[in-house]
């Protein structure tokens, strides 16, 4: 048995896993539109290949990944492309960004797979492959997956964690897809494995599933341990997981891999496994559509479904009162359920009053540090959200704030009701602002003195030039006479 | 709304409450062995601050009634009517508790923003400008030459009128920690002090069942996770530790440790007055640092200070170095520690 550590604080909310669950992940009617956003992933977003009338086929590339840091996107199904622009995306201002929109025909005509045998491969390949499929992270951060298993020469990766804690209460995804996939899991985990050299495998899942731990273990036989890890939140942060399977602490601003260690959600490696062995590139995703419904569950969903085609599904229950894109300790507020599914929608909660009641009006900071004792970054919330108010950002970043990884339990246990991750937002928005503010203050100085330098130059060069010319006539007319 | 959309109880007024109910034990033994005299003082404490807490919330263009209900303003005046003689003159407990809801609390910021313990202020105010009324404690029940009935302390209280022929020092007497004061002065062997009716097996009659009480209390709070253990431990400790040393040293001038946690304010600071979220440190390495420096000051002062009880004035000298306490005791955040 594989020793457990642990960190510091976390909470436990009320789980409202088991309303969800009940049923097997379903596959919803094809929607009549798409919309596919270019930017579903960390980095730059993905240039459009098509324009308004082209037809495209089923895992087509729609979008090509720009520069290093991006990803690929696909038409999710075969059809025709009504639009390239600016549509409405789940972002909590209601954002516009560009869009790909497609009509599906119905057909679901393919386009040509290309599998791949990962064994007889080189990681290099691998990695363009994923890039190409545009497989991201699917835990909720959305980061390049190509990247992560590019550890870098002379790196070497001890421990390849595989997160299937799902934390957060009322998701619910990973979970059915351990239950009904874990080999697809397990042979995704083998082929990362294969490419970061990893010399184990590590399955981290929360130990209130314990079907899909069941069924992991039956997937993995003897080659990948999975390990049941106490339901705690935030226990499904990459951070705090690799903390409680392997003792190490990854600071904030370091990467794992130079600890040895790499962590990828389970879906992930799903569709790595799709991606290597199929040539399927990300296509869709499992949601979680729950709150207030009626038949909560969890989705097959092309990525660009629009929420409302799901939550129809689901069948939305009198009282609904908007809805929430991610779990209700780190997710954020819908302002209209008329955008897509994008690769980080895990789950969609239908709001009502009595599921999440407003909060009464917050007092004053008590000091209690009921937030410090509950914080798994081990962070003074109470300190940073003094300096937050104050607007002492410099002290702010003193006290650790970017090790904030925003997880809320501070704000859950509060008995003041303060709204303290809003604080942390704003004071990190801020610093980047501030931050913008002087470089591009620094480039116009250094432009400005470029400047300055260059018209003495021309003014000295000129001043030159006219005093070797005046010399030179002065010359010419001395020597004249002597021409005659 | 903006995540997390869930939230846990208890809320500051679910706090409080809980803090107020702890202190019934030791409000009811306080009644069983020097009678109901506390309960009026604490009733006027608790109306005097209340209304003050009114008109100060309305100054200050708070909302009244979330603020009036948060439950802070009562423990203040239950905490200052436990820490003054249970029968003093109706002025000596408004004008107390005015300085601790006033001064001490509103005018630095009110809820969560006074550095100052308000109660200890109110406190410190009162012994320093009225020494007199300050020290006429009740004697306990069992062992006053005479009793007053209810009334007649009534009496007392709001008009200063005794009834014929009844004199003050018949049912008030110095407490424990005093009466030791004045006879090691004397020159009189611990032995025999310890022997005087006043004091019980361990410390004051009476007044040691109270300390019980407020233990009995604390542990309440500590189960119920209002407050941690460092406080209370440090304090508790320290105060063994330092009294202890000296009774081992010197026994004839030196009360017994266990007698220095069972008499005076010891145990209601240990678990109610030091405890305060507020006005204490907030990092634990901070609190123990703050409730060791307490006991520590609380010990000199009984011992070589002019004073009964040396709490209050030491919370009050702790409170000035939280700040600096807070600063210096940061713990190291995940993955940054040495």
């Amino acid at each position: 048995m594989r020793a457990l550590h642990r960190f510091n604080g976390g909470v436990h909310p009320p789980e409202h896993k088991g309303e969800s669950t009940l049923r097997p992940i379903q596959q919803p009617p094809l929607p009549e539109k798409l919309v596919i956003p270019l930017h579903q992933h960390i980095g730059n977003s993905a240039k459009p290949l098509v324009e308004a009338g082209d037809t495209v086929l089923k895992g087509q590339m729609i979008g090509k990944a720009e520069g290093y840091v991006s990803g690929a996107i696909h038409a999710p199904t075969s059809g025709k492309i009504l639009s390239v622009g600016h549509e409405a995306v789940p972002h909590p201002s209601g954002l516009k960004d560009l869009c790909i929109v497609l009509a599906p025909d119905g057909l679901e005509s393919w386009t040509d797979l290309q599998p791949i045998d990962h064994l007889n491969m080189d990681p290099s390949t691998l990695r363009n492959r994923l890039r190409d499929a545009g497989v991201v992270g699917l835990g909720g951060a959305v980061f390049p997956s190509f990247i992560k298993l590019n550890p870098g020469a002379g790196k070497r990766i001890r421990t390849l964690v595989l997160n299937g804690a799902e934390c957060e209460p009322y998701i619910t995804c990973d979970d059915m897809l351990m239950r009904e996939r874990a080999r697809e899991i397990i042979e995704g985990a083998a082929i990362m494995r294969h490419m970061l050299h990893a010399e184990e495998v590590v399955i981290g899942i929360e130990d209130n599933k314990p079907q899909a731990i069941s069924a992991m273990r039956e997937a993995a036989g003897q080659s990948m341990e999975v390990v049941a890890v106490p339901t705690i939140y935030p226990g499904g942060g990459a951070k705090q997981l690799i903390r409680v399977l392997t003792g190490i602490e990854v600071p904030a601003g370091e990467r794992s891999t130079d600890l040895g260690v790499q962590c990828f959600n389970v879906a992930t490696a799903a569709s790595v496994y799709r991606a290597i062995r199929h040539g399927e590139p990300v296509l869709s995703r499992i949601v979680t559509v729950t709150g207030n419904v009626k038949n909560p569950g969890n989705f097959e969903a092309l990525i660009g479904t629009p929420m409302d085609h799901l939550v129809d599904q689901a069948g939305p229950l009198e009282g609904s009162d908007g809805a929430i894109m991610g779990g209700p300790m780190m997710g954020f507020d819908l302002p209209s359920t008329a955008v897509p599914v994008v690769k980080a929608t895990n789950c969609i909660i239908v709001k009502s009053d009595a599921l999440f009641p407003t909060k009464p009006q917050p007092m004053p900071c008590i000091r209690c540090a009921r937030c410090a004792e509950s914080c798994p970054a081990e962070l003074q919330p109470q300190e940073l959200y003094w300096f937050a108010k104050a607007g002492n950002f410099g002290k702010a970043q003193e006290y650790a704030l970017f090790d904030c990884i925003e997880c809320g339990c501070c704000t859950y246990v509060c008995p003041s009701h303060i709204p303290l991750v809003q604080f942390y937002r704003y004071a990190k928005s801020e610093i980047w602002a501030q931050e913008r503010e002087k470089k591009a203050a620094d480039l116009a100085r250094i432009r400005h003195d470029l400047r300055q330098e260059r018209i003495e130059r021309e003014k000295r060069e000129k001043a030159e030039r006219l005093a070797q010319k005046s010399a030179q006539a002065k010359t010419a007319e001395h020597s004249q006479p002597e021409q005659k | 709304m903006n995540s997390p959309y869930l939230a846990k109880s208890p809320s500051v007024a679910q706090i409080m409450a809980k803090v107020l109910l702890a202190l019934i034990p030791a409000v009811a033994a306080y009644v069983w062995f020097f009678g109901p005299a506390v309960l009026v003082t604490m009733a006027l404490a608790s109306a005097t601050a209340l209304a003050l807490e009114a008109v100060m919330l309305k100054l200050r263009k708070k909302p009244v009634k979330p603020y009036l209900l948060d439950g802070s303003a009562l423990l203040t005046a239950w905490l200052l009517a436990l820490s003054i003689p249970p029968m003093g003159p109706w002025w000596l407990i408004v004008t107390g508790t005015a300085f601790a809801i006033v001064i001490a609390k509103h005018l630095y910021g009110g809820l969560g923003s006074n550095p100052f313990n308000p109660a200890m202020v109110g406190y410190a105010v009162l012994i320093i400008s009225f020494p007199v009324q300050m020290t006429q404690w009740l004697a306990p029940l069992s062992i006053a030459q005479s009793h007053l009935d209810f009334m007649s302390q009534l009496g007392y209280m709001f008009f200063h009128a005794l009834p014929q022929g009844a004199q003050l020092d018949a049912f008030t007497s110095a407490t424990p920690l005093d009466t030791l004061k004045t006879q090691l002065h004397l020159d009189k062997p611990m032995a025999a002090i310890m022997s005087m009716p006043v004091y019980g097996a361990i410390g004051g009659t009476g007044g040691q069942w109270v300390a019980a009480a407020y233990l009995a209390g604390g542990l309440y709070l500590l189960q119920q996770k209002i407050i941690s253990w460092h406080v209370p431990a440090a304090f508790i400790a320290t105060i063994f530790i330092v009294s202890g040393t000296f009774h081992l040293i010197d026994p004839a001038h030196h009360a017994s440790p266990w007698f220095e946690l069972a008499t005076g304010a010891t145990m209601i600071c240990a678990f109610f007055i030091l405890t305060d979220p507020v006005t204490g440190p907030t990092t634990p390495r901070g609190k123990l640092v703050f409730a060791s420096g307490a006991g520590f000051l609380t010990f000199a002062i009984r011992t070589y200070g002019g004073y009964p009880d040396g709490v209050a004035f030491a919370v009050l000298l702790m409170n000035i170095c939280v700040p600096l306490i807070d600063a210096y005791t940061q713990p190291a955040v995940f993955g940054k520690k040495k």
